[in-house]
């Protein structure tokens, strides 16, 4: 009961302090925007052209979903290097309270914000010509939940890692664009070099954007499907369920000894 | 059990590397007091606090905190301190009521409690009318307070402050000593605290001297100022030889003579000096009262000053910050 309340004050301060960070929120909100608009705009011609058997825009609303899921889940998790340097880790620290209930905390904070927030990125559907039911939102929130838990897992075990706030920026820069690039947000990777498919398949967010496009286009013929779509949606979930176990629990490990 | 001990420290040790931070140091604490540890940067202050506080587990020794151990009741140990750290703890895109809200919460206050508490320890520190300003706002004095406020909300036994006034300015540090004796006061509260503030330190019922990881004496302020020995009363004059001549007729003191100035080490100066113009009909141009401060007691005990040691420890410290980190 006691630990209870301690996730829920941790969770409901993350909470608070992205409320009251509008910029923040300003920026996550347009960095899809752009992606969607800029990439869309210039890579949508030529891959028209291409034969690729579906809108380009829609081929890539999925993934934008994602990548604002994980952008999100991952910037709160890390920043608990922040907390570290302004010294209100120490608070949370030195309270009676077992550092596990910290970490479920902080994770559940990321959860929440980074789905209600990818939520919002529905409203474009229309624009793009996708039609969504309730049913798909539906599946659409459970994965990006479920991608959100495994970034924040990953965003904890580097922040417990991590030794400076110099090094939060560098992980930021170096980890988020490949991670990105290499998802299948942007071009199919069911033809591609073989370095390619390894780097893509350690990637999490590959799992979180191929079972996201599947949920949004589901009902494309199976020849189109073959060409768009990497695995079975349970596989999806079942992987990331795995990477979020592993690093979760690494990542409670590493904090448990920081401290 | 008036006269118990909040604090039982024993042979605590702590060393990073080579570097032995705090030294097999023992004391205690008596509840209700106001502990104070002085010394230079880079002392071990910082460490002692730190191991007592259960953020650091000491290298060996032994400590309790009203009757718990540091090292194997840390829950019970942290419900029974408050903690003001050197550096703001405060999240500052919070309001002064939500820190203290999530504060609570973490230390399992009852929601009624809180709502009791809440006036009486934001009144304390003069900060009720802010209570609903974001923190970003506040100057660092207000922090402070803050976070004292903070530290009292779960009615801890022991309050530590690291450095409660270091970076401010003279007027909010009197201020924040305004509050920690009214906290002393009203709630009888034992305060552990560090310093390398001399002045500051007089405030304390009892001082450990600590150098270089050790407690070089540990005494009442009036009690440590003994060990320097007298005052000092300096006189001049168009004639020093006459007027050394003039007291030494008169006193059985201990006269030197400097510079052409007049030293005479004394008991009492404040109750010699008017016997002295009294019985003394020879002019004397000026006269100075020196009384022996805490950074004479430091150079008796350790053959150096405070303040010279700042610099150079003060990069010893964030050197041995960045290998903790």
């Amino acid at each position: 009961m006691k630990e209870l309340r301690a996730i829920y004050t941790i969770w409901k301060r993350e909470n608070i302090r992205y409320v009251r960070d509008k910029a923040r929120i300003f920026s996550t909100l347009l960095q899809p925007l752009m992606f969607l608009v800029i990439f869309g705009a210039g890579l949508g011609g030529t891959l028209a052209q291409g034969g690729f058997g579906v809108d380009y825009m829609k081929f890539m609303y999925p993934g934008i979903i994602a990548m604002n899921v994980m952008g999100i889940a991952f910037f709160s998790t890390v920043s608990t290097v922040w907390d570290r340097e302004f010294g209100f880790l120490k608070e949370i620290l030195v309270a009676p309270v077992a550092r596990t209930s910290i970490v479920v905390g902080k994770i559940l904070g990321a959860i929440t914000i980074a789905s209600t927030q990818a939520l919002l990125l529905l409203l474009l559907a229309p624009f793009i010509h996708i039609q969504l039911s309730l049913v798909i939102i539906v599946k659409l929130f459970l994965m990006m939940m479920l991608l959100a838990f495994a970034i924040a897992g990953l965003g904890l075990l580097i922040a417990s890692l991590m030794k400076t706030t110099e090094s939060f920026g560098i992980v930021m820069q170096v980890l988020i664009f490949p991670m990105f690039f290499l998802s299948g947000a942007f071009f199919p990777l069911t033809n591609v070099p073989l370095w390619m498919t390894v780097l893509s398949r350690i990637n999490p967010l590959t799992y979180g954007v191929d079972g996201m496009r599947q949920i949004i286009l589901g009902g494309v013929p199976a020849a189109l499907a073959q060409k768009l779509f990497l695995y079975p949606i349970h596989v999806n979930i079942f992987i990331l369920l795995a990477f979020s176990a592993v690093v979760v629990s690494v990542a409670t490990l590493a904090f448990n000894r920081r401290s | 059990m008036h006269f118990m001990n909040i604090i039982e420290v024993k042979n605590l040790t702590k060393r990073y590397d080579k570097l032995t931070a705090v030294d097999d140091i023992s004391f205690n604490v008596k509840q209700g007091e106001i502990f104070g540890f002085l010394g230079p940067n880079g002392a071990g202050k910082s460490t002692t606090i730190s191991m007592l506080a259960t953020l650091l587990k000491p290298d060996s020794g032994q400590a309790t905190i009203d009757g718990f151990d540091v090292g194997s009741q840390r829950n019970s140990v942290r419900q029974a301190i408050g903690l003001v750290f050197q550096d703001s703890s405060l999240d500052d895109r919070l309001t002064a009521q939500e820190n203290l809200y999530f504060h609570a919460d973490l230390y399992h206050v009852e929601k009624q409690s809180f709502k009791e508490r809440l006036p009486e320890v934001l009144q304390l520190v003069d900060l009720w009318d802010r209570r609903g300003a974001i923190v970003k706002t506040f100057s660092g004095g207000m922090k402070r307070r803050l976070e004292i406020a903070r530290g009292l909300i779960h009615y801890p036994k022991v309050m530590f402050l690291d450095e409660p006034t270091i970076g401010l300015d003279p007027q909010t540090r009197f201020n924040i000593w305004h509050y920690i004796l009214k906290l002393k006061k009203e709630k009888e509260m034992t305060i552990f605290m560090t310093t390398h503030y001399l002045n500051e330190a007089e405030y304390c019922d009892r001082i450990a001297i600590v150098d270089r990881g050790k407690i070089v004496a540990l005494d009442t302020p009036a009690n440590l100022k003994k060990i320097v020995g007298g005052e000092i009363i300096t006189l001049t004059a168009a004639d020093p030889l006459k007027l050394k001549q003039a007291i030494a007729r008169r006193f059985d003191l201990k006269i030197k003579e400097e510079d052409n100035k007049i030293k005479i080490e004394v008991a009492d100066g404040e109750k010699f000096l008017p016997r002295l113009f009294n019985e003394l009909t020879e002019k004397i141009d000026s006269v100075e009262l020196r009384k022996p401060t805490l950074d004479d007691v430091f150079l008796t005990l350790t053959g150096k000053k405070i303040r010279e040691e700042e610099a150079s420890s003060k990069d010893l410290m964030r050197r041995r910050m960045r290998m903790k980190h």
